[in-house]
């Protein structure tokens, strides 16, 4: 066994979570090298001609993708491994995002004049109780897995196309009262103020040194971002590897035979659900909390799609396609920008009211291909893609 | 009483729309096993026909409509023969997912050609009433709540005619029950693939055309036409009848919340009669979770 590192002989190995040395090389390497991006350094990608750095939109971009991966897997939980799709996850990153706002926002108060007392009096416009990181982040994945508690037993009653239109349906709902609750999101088109990222007393949201190194407060988001995500991907990972990820795949492959089986269908759609809702609400919270403002009409139908696409584009059931389908629709609009630079795409009009294709048009038309292009030629997506470049190469240079 | 009696002819004027377009979904739901999603922006991009023509071209209303009805056709089975052909036997809900995409793609055409302001789409009704007075108060029917509601009964009676006594509605309607034994039985299930599509396509350039009527076409008719879903939903996703049912329960169930929600439940916000359709639809799922008139899948392991 020694000298034989890549044989897989029992279930233990063939389940780990990476499986041989080569695997736990690159994950080491891929580490490493986004603790240097993070750091504001540089990676040469083919040395001496391409190198990466994220810097200034750049980094926040970085930043979006680390949480939008932690909600990309999430969703995967539901519409990956369980095989439930739902449209509905926007609703839930809204609900972590506003449960962090109002558990960790400032209050703020308007001087309104009375007209019965002729006094004018403190009003309370916006609610919110200042508190610290440790509450309103745990506080945003339960509130949100509350709701997907509530909300599971009409998954359980439902199947298929029938459940994606519940879930969209909850969107609507969802969004009709972020736009109503004003006291606490602000009201439609005005929004907040996030959450402030302060974990007992250290500052997530303010420029500062940690352990010698001076980082800015996109730096120390990102460095959060990924010990997050680090550990909600292993979790996620091990969920998956674990008795209720074989009982998902049952759901997912063959409800009824699963049933045959002893599986309680109730209460594994129940926990994937709760659990896909849980980290839309931690990705929800810091996704808004590093961007500094959030409006409730953005948890719309087309951030649900947002994610659906991640999820396919990256790969249905791996944690590590999410994570690439999050990156790849993150940096998208950043994507077309560069290819509109190019002489072959000199047609994208780079204002955004002038000419037909204009940036942001041409993204959407992207974002819409690529979903139709994946599923007709990939369906297993970007890890797919990934999957077929490893064994080519694997074998190379004997095709099989 | 007059109020009740107004909000019921807006709800019926406004079911007529939502069962042209909720029609269009289950008619492609049912003879090719596609969800798609795509059809608010084939309706935005039809009906822009029709505003082209009519006001650009500046050709009689019913050239324009006839025209743009030619165009939504041939759009319609384009789509159905680049996009949704090589997806024929992938699981349903993929399907559906590469619709949306379709839906985003469309759209952003649609949208680039109608521009940001609303459109008239050169209609002959425009801003005329019936008013009928009595019991104190006066009801005002729009011309074009009448037109709408008569050209959705007539064409819903055209298609049913053509469904039940015509040799072609008889091969779409056997495709629809076993594609696999319609093909043995020598029917082109090709050609029912790409009629349905022309059928919903047309289907849903009509209603558009109504929803742009008087105020004008423009974006918002898309979100409109999406509250056809809780509709198909309702009444289930594989029933003609279903999505009549379904466009009137929904249409009054949204004029009645808009007359008297306002004063009498002002607590549940503004424009709360938009998101009534999906809490109809969440209330008939959960008492019957194959819609009113659905088929109950039947599954064997």
């Amino acid at each position: 066994m020694r000298r034989r590192p890549g044989l897989i002989a029992d279930y233990r190995s063939d389940t780990a979570i990476l499986r041989n040395n080569v695997q736990r090389f690159w994950f080491t390497v891929l580490i490493v090298a986004l603790v240097v991006l993070g750091l504001g350094g540089t990676i040469p990608l083919v040395p001496g001609l391409v190198d990466f750095s994220l810097k200034g939109d750049l980094l926040l971009l970085g930043v979006s993708a680390l949480f939008a991966s932690i909600g990309a897997i999430g969703l995967n939980i539901v519409t990956g491994y369980a095989g439930q799709v739902s449209l509905g996850h926007a609703f839930f990153l809204g609900l972590g995002a506003f449960t962090a706002a109002v558990l960790g926002g400032t209050e703020v108060t308007r001087q309104v004049f009375d007209i019965s007392t002729g006094q004018s009096v403190e009003k309370t416009v916006l609610v919110g109780y200042g508190l610290d990181m440790i509450i309103w982040l745990p506080a945003a994945g339960l509130v949100a897995a509350l709701v997907g508690l509530v909300v599971s037993p009409i998954a359980f009653r439902l199947k298929g196309l029938y459940l994606a239109f519940v879930t969209l349906g909850l969107v609507f709902l969802g969004e009709h009262v972020f736009r109503e609750a004003d006291a606490y999101t602000g009201g439609a088109g005005i929004g907040r103020e996030t959450a402030a990222a302060s974990l007992l007393g250290f500052r997530f949201d303010r420029p500062g040194e940690v352990f010698g190194v001076s980082l800015s407060r996109q730096q120390k988001m990102f460095f959060l971002g990924l010990i997050l995500l680090v550990v909600m991907a292993l979790v996620a990972k091990n969920l998956a590897r674990s008795r209720i990820g074989r009982a998902l795949a049952a759901v997912r492959d063959r409800d009824i035979a699963g049933e045959m089986m002893g599986i309680n269908l109730a209460r594994y759609k129940m926990i994937a659900f709760v659990v896909s809702s849980f980290y839309a609400g931690i990705a929800g919270s810091l996704l808004y909390a590093a961007i500094g403002r959030i409006e409730p009409s953005s948890f719309n139908l087309l951030l649900s799609i947002r994610y659906i696409a991640m999820v396919l584009i990256g790969g249905a059931a791996t944690v590590a396609g999410s994570i690439m389908g999050a990156v790849f629709i993150t940096f998208l609009p950043r994507i077309v920008k560069w290819m509109a630079g190019l002489w072959i795409f000199g047609f994208i009009s780079e204002s955004p009211t002038g000419g037909f294709p204009n940036l942001a048009q041409v993204e959407q038309i992207l974002f819409g291909g690529l979903i139709v292009g994946f599923l007709i030629f990939e369906p297993l997506g970007l890890y797919g893609i990934w999957i077929r470049i490893r064994n080519y190469w694997k074998a190379w240079p004997f095709s099989y | 009483m007059t109020q009740f009696l107004q909000a019921l002819v807006n709800g019926t004027s406004l079911a007529a729309i939502y069962a042209l377009i909720a029609l269009g979904f289950v008619i492609i739901y049912k003879s090719t096993q596609v969800f798609n999603f795509a059809h608010p922006a084939l309706m935005l991009l039809g009906a822009y026909w029709v505003v082209y023509f009519a006001t650009v071209v500046r050709w009689p209303f019913w050239a324009a409509v006839l025209m743009a009805a030619g165009l939504a056709a041939l759009t319609g089975v384009i789509i159905e023969r680049l996009t949704l052909r090589p997806m024929v036997g992938k699981p349903v809900f993929a399907v559906a997912i590469l619709t949306i995409g379709l839906n985003t793609v469309i759209m952003i055409i649609a949208l680039n050609l109608l521009g940001i302001s609303a459109r008239p789409v050169g209609d002959p009704w425009g801003l005329r009433f019936f008013t009928f007075e009595f019991l104190g108060g006066s009801l005002n029917i729009a011309h074009r709540q009448v037109a709408a509601l008569v050209t959705a009964v007539l064409l819903v009676a055209a298609l049913l005619t053509f469904f039940k006594y015509t040799r072609f509605g008889l091969a779409m309607r056997a495709a629809a029950f076993d594609q696999e034994v319609a093909l043995t039985q020598g029917v082109s299930v090709t050609a029912v693939f790409a009629a349905s599509w022309a059928i919903a396509s047309v289907l849903a350039m009509v209603g558009g055309v109504f929803l742009g009527a008087p105020p004008g076409l423009d974006r918002s008719a898309a979100f409109v036409a999406l509250k056809a879903l809780p509709v198909i939903v309702i009444g289930g996703l594989d029933s003609i009848s279903g999505a009549l049912v379904g466009a009137l329960i929904v249409g009054l169930a949204e004029a009645l919340t808009f007359t008297y929600q306002p004063q009498h439940a002002e607590f549940l916000g503004r424009d709360f009669a938009q998101v009534v359709p999906y809490l109809v639809m969440f209330l008939v799922l959960l008492v019957r979770p194959y819609g009113l008139f659905g088929t109950k899948e039947i599954e064997r392991v």
